[in-house]
């Protein structure tokens, strides 16, 4: 029963050198410990443990406000002080050369980079942050990546939701158009996962990273186009051209202001990059990440 | 000197029972850390050469070539000093650490208890309890009929709402341990995570460590205290430089490791 058995029951592509005791552990129907899954097995434990997932958005969420006097507010203030602060400084900097209808050009700018670039920053801290989980529990790593997107998106769709809210204020009012934001949204939360997985397998592979984070978000904000027109910048300068697909992060920021800012618009081209980035950023974020699957839990 | 008694070596490589069906096996293990660390080494003795250096890596063989058989009903001490590769172990039987040689097999996804911080700081016990139930694979419905049961065990009614950076060391393990508890689990690690416990807690954890392996679970139980490992086990390994150095009966294994490190049992 020694090489024979192995040869048909052998739960790996390849085979290892069948020993005595391997030999008893698979005939006992023991299965390998410390073995990344295969990708199937592995999104289905995924999507068994889900709850999980989902219960620690929630808790994170309530947590993170937990200790501060004013609570959940902060999720709705925050963005709104940035749009205040930034609408006064650039407003007066910019002078003329402020985009049209800037101040929902502003909010809608805001409120998509704070998702973007909060599921890259929430993404990158969530094996790190959560490291004496990571170390006693045995459960999908992706869990936690995912959790961290979804707390910010729950985040996000609060302070979408007053955006609009307060969007007539400034001379936007609903029209069909605003619909297609929900496009726009899916693709974004998309993107946010593969990125969050990303930068998750990152920052447990070079902890020197985590230092580089407000870097990388400071240029992801100057690069995107949030206070200012990209379009604009590259009708001045062609070379930049390239800005307006190769920044996944101004490619959302771009679509989401032609649902909901009169005067912009969006080409089919400009969803097809935004469709293709979503789908690039998943599927290598996703590979990744389930490469290093039996890692996580080994902290240097 | 107690030296390499038992060995292991093919035949012979359990000395519990043969006949129950095996739960864990270990294969020639080898785990290897990689860490970066500056600053000169202070001179040693050649003959530990565990940690090899090239510029600021240092390479730590901290388990050697392991193998071992856990089988049904096994109640397993795992003894050894500090750093012999106990935690590196067992860990790695939890699947939390990735071996670098060699196999390990399990009958199921063994639950690892350890010392350590707490799971979720700022989440007050009951939501730790969900939280820590949904990741060990229990359902909402499972939990909330549990709750209850769970925190009879760890026997935190009362700071059960406040968050756990609020928790003692002892709290905090306790609320582990009742978490883990209430799956039934066929494999239980148990990592020196009852040592900060107090005396009637660890007794009523070492009533449900033995009544688990009894409903033919195996559970390996980490420990200093010796006395522990005989009040509950019925088999023991003692770990030396990231070798077994000694595995069969819990008394004999004791009072070998007991002698070799001048205490006696009862100490």
């Amino acid at each position: 029963m020694a090489a024979g058995w192995l040869e048909a029951n052998c739960p790996w592509e390849k085979c290892p050198q069948v020993s005595d005791l391997a030999n008893l552990a698979l005939t006992s129907g023991l299965s390998p410990v410390g073995k990344r899954p295969k990708i199937t097995s592995y999104l289905k434990s995924f999507f068994a443990r889900r709850a999980f997932a989902f219960t620690l958005a929630k808790f994170s969420l309530l947590a993170s406000t937990a200790r501060s006097r004013l609570g959940v507010a902060w999720i709705v203030l925050v963005p709104a002080l940035q749009v205040t602060l930034y609408g006064l400084i650039f407003g007066l900097i910019l002078g003329d050369a402020r985009p049209d209808n800037f101040l929902p050009f502003l909010i809608v700018g805001v409120v998509m980079f704070q998702f973007l670039s909060g599921s890259f920053i929430e993404g990158a801290k969530s094996i790190t942050s959560n490291a004496s989980l990571v170390r006693s529990l045995d459960f999908p790593r992706i869990l936690l990546p995912f959790s961290a997107t979804a707390s910010q998106f729950v985040r996000f769709a609060g302070i979408l939701l007053i955006a609009l809210l307060v969007l007539p204020f400034f001379g936007e009012f609903p029209s069909l158009s605003w619909l297609s934001v929900i496009g726009v949204i899916a693709l974004a939360a998309i993107f946010s996962f593969g990125l969050s997985m990303l930068a998750a397998r990152m920052t447990t592979d070079f902890s020197d990273l985590s230092q580089l984070i407000p870097f990388i978000t400071r240029l992801m904000f100057y690069s995107s186009g949030v206070f200012f027109s990209i379009d604009k910048l590259t009708e001045a300068y062609s070379w930049l051209g390239f800005l307006t697909w190769a920044n996944p992060i101004s490619v959302y920021l771009e679509l989401a202001r032609a649902s909901l800012v009169t005067g912009y618009s969006a080409t089919g081209f400009d969803w097809m990059v935004g469709g293709l980035w979503a789908f690039l950023m998943l599927s290598t974020g996703f590979i990744f990440f389930w490469l290093a699957e039996v890692r996580y839990g080994r902290l240097n | 000197m107690a030296d390499s008694t038992n060995q292991i070596g093919g035949e012979g490589i359990n000395p519990s029972s043969t006949t129950n069906p095996p739960t864990v096996v270990v294969d020639e293990a080898f785990v290897t850390y990689r860490v970066f660390a500056s600053g000169k080494a202070i001179p040693e003795n050649s003959n530990q050469a565990r940690v090899k250096r090239t510029g600021n890596l240092r390479t730590v063989e901290a388990i050697k070539g392991v193998s071992l058989i856990a089988r049904e009903g096994d109640t397993i001490g795992v003894i050894g000093s500090n750093g012999s590769g106990k935690t590196s172990l067992m860990k790695a039987i939890a699947g939390l650490n990735p071996i670098d040689g060699g196999n390990i097999y399990a009958a199921s996804r063994p639950a690892f208890l350890g010392v350590g911080a707490a799971m979720l700081k700022d989440l007050s016990g009951e939501k730790n309890i969900i939280l820590g139930g949904l990741a060990i694979g229990l359902s909402k419905a499972e939990i909330k009929q549990k709750l209850d049961s769970i925190v009879d065990f760890a026997g935190l009614r009362q700071f059960i709402e406040l968050p756990m950076r609020t928790y003692s060391s002892g709290m905090v393990e306790r609320l582990k341990f009742a978490i883990a508890q209430a799956r039934a689990h066929e494999i239980l690690i148990v990592d020196e995570a009852l040592s900060v416990g107090d005396s009637e807690f660890r007794k009523r954890s070492e009533a449900r460590m033995k009544e688990l392996a009894k409903d033919a679970g195996t559970v390996f139980l980490v420990s200093h205290n010796l006395k522990s490992i005989l009040a509950t086990c019925n088999r023991a390994i003692w770990l030396d430089q990231g070798e077994i150095k000694m595995d069969g009966d819990a008394r004999e294994v004791c009072e070998a490791y007991a002698e070799q490190v001048g205490t006696t049992i009862d100490e």
